[in-house]
Parts: structure tokens; sequence; C-alpha cells
């Protein structure tokens, strides 16, 4: 089956994007991406040691999978702007997810200056993924200024507490006029096929597969997981009921 | 000498362009996966031979690493 997710008129055969980060070495990260089938990898954007510049990882990814870079770290509008700016250059993509926090402790995105600058840099040319509020209102408004997709949380990012407030994805979901990619918060496989059956386009997974006991074997779960949710959502769930309704046929029981 | 803030750092460094300070740094300015800002401004990689640096500017230097 030919299901191809379409971002700003890029086609992807994968629905989900893998984080590059917290590996337990560099060939466990290259073999869980290959396991995990997907072509979206994040990356960040930092200084370089002063102390001599030194390969990359990213430079190996590069050529084999298209790199999203993200504004992770950044509180202000400015400084976002900025690193998007540094990764255009650098990596030669408009593309970024567009990161503002507005809480170190939580990671809770900025939605004031989110917007604002999402607004700034689809104004560049930019196609901007926006990491934000599981708030329709804040995707809505995001998806206003032209963001490309929208980023919900499930819940922290990094907790592996899930989907906190499915409703609410469910709700952005079929509101949204973009494409919604669920972030952040993903624990195991049923997550990731949970948000998909919610009718989000995509997952993004990074913590839950690389820090697992074995990334690679995540990786390929992820993958079934997002593959089996999308196939759930598109079949269509039964309505819940709260009273039985037997399977078998109730005509010719023995005994009857 | 010029007086410049390097990734966040004070440095005094005798030379006057971008393509000049990456040299002195140890970084090759053909590797793939780098840009650098000057006071908030990125500069692209093709003007890093002309782009003068002067006294109390601010360089960032980037490349792409690990992310989620």
């Amino acid at each position: 089956m030919t299901d191809p997710l379409i971002i700003a008129g890029t086609k992807l055969n994968s629905r989900l994007f893998v984080g590059s980060a917290g590996y337990p070495n560099q060939q466990v990260l290259l073999d869980s991406l290959e396991a995990s089938g997907a072509e979206i990898v994040t990356a960040s954007i930092r200084r370089i040691s002063l102390e001599g510049y030194a390969e990359s990882l990213i430079d190996l990814l590069g050529s084999r999978y298209r790199i999203l870079p993200n504004t992770s770290g950044c509180v202000t509008a400015r400084d976002a702007i900025l690193t998007a700016e540094l990764a255009r250059e650098a990596l030669e993509t408009d593309w970024v997810k567009l990161e503002l926090i507005g809480d170190r402790e939580t990671l809770y995105p900025d939605v004031e200056q989110l917007v604002r600058a999402a607004d700034e840099l689809v104004r560049k040319g930019f196609i901007v993924l926006p990491y934000c509020n599981e708030d329709p209102v804040a995707c809505q408004k995001l998806a206003d200024v032209g963001c490309a997709a929208v980023m919900p949380l499930g819940s922290l990012i990094g907790s592996g507490m899930g989907i906190a407030n499915p409703a609410a994805i469910e709700l952005i979901c079929s509101k949204s006029p973009v494409p919604v990619v669920l972030d952040a918060g993903i624990g195991t496989a049923s997550d990731a096929a949970y948000a998909m059956e919610l009718g989000c386009d995509a997952v993004m997974v990074n913590t839950a597969i690389a820090k697992s006991h074995d990334p690679r074997s995540m990786a390929a779960a992820m993958r079934a997981a997002v593959e089996a949710g999308r196939l759930a959502r598109l079949a269509g769930r039964i309505p819940k009921r709260s009273f039985a309704e037997p399977s078998s046929p109730q005509l010719g029981l023995v005994g009857s | 000498m010029t007086r410049l803030r390097i990734n966040g750092v004070e440095a005094e460094v005798a030379v006057t362009t971008i393509a000049e300070l990456l040299a002195e740094r140890g970084i090759d300015p053909k590797a793939r996966f780098l840009a650098v800002a000057v006071n908030g401004a990125v500069v692209r990689r093709a003007e890093w031979p002309e782009a003068v640096l002067s006294s109390g500017d601010a360089v960032e230097i980037v490349r792409p690493l690990q992310g989620g």
C-alpha cells in the first residue's frame, strides 16, 4: 500500500521521524535509524569546539537521511531565528523543527514567541515544523502563519509518559489544516500506534528508542507500530459500547 | 590584533577575514555542514574569504550535532 505523507510538497514514505541523540554509540545509532525506516532524522545546531574541528556524525548521516535541524535549547525568538538561519546555511535545507522553550524544567513551549518566530521564519522562506503545546488554538495559529506541519507534544520531552491528553490530540488532528506530527513523550511502541490511531499523520521519537535496552529492536517496533496505527486509523475503529455484543451467531446453539 | 568574541569566548587573533579565522582555529573552511554568523547575521560561505572582522565582533561558528 502506498500511503505517503506530504509535507510542503515533499513526499515521505515513512511516517516515523527519529531523533539522533542519546544512543549508546554511533553504530547503535546507525543500526537503529536503519531499522526505523525513517527518512527524516533530527539534529541540533551547536557551537563547534574551538579545540579543533572533528567530523560530526551528521557528516555521515547527511547523505542517507533528510536531516531536520532543530532549534532546541532556544528560549528567545531571536536566538531561534538565528539558529534556523545557521542551520539553513550549514545543511542547505529550508526545513526547521522550531523549538522555543518557555520553561527549562518542563521544556514546555513558549507559544507566544513560537508563533512570532514561526511567522518570521515562514516569511524568510523556511518550511517550519513547530514543536508546540497540545492546544488546538495554538496549533491553528501556527498553521495560520504558514507552518508546514504542527508537532504537538504527547507529554513532556523525554518523559516516556505517552499521550497525556488523547482527547486534545484527537481534536487537533480533526481540525488541523496541516499535517500533525506527534512529538515528545512517546515511551514505547503502543504510544506511537495510539498517536496514529488518534489521527496523527506521523510520530517523532528519540528517547524511547535511544534509551531502551535494545535501541535497534525498539526502532523496528516503532516502525511497525506507526504502520499498524496508521492502518487501524484508515480502517476505522468500532464504536465503544458499555455492554457485550456476542461475536458468534446466536442461532443453532447446541442444546437449545 | 583583532579582539573578537568567538562562540562566547573573548579572544585576540591576528586575522582579518572569516576564512583566516577558521584556518587559525584549525577548521577547514571547505568542511561540509559549517555555518558562521557575525553579530547575529549569517555570513554565507562564499563570502568568508572577503568578510572582514573588526574588533568587538561576536562570531558564532556552528555545525549540526546529534539532536531530538
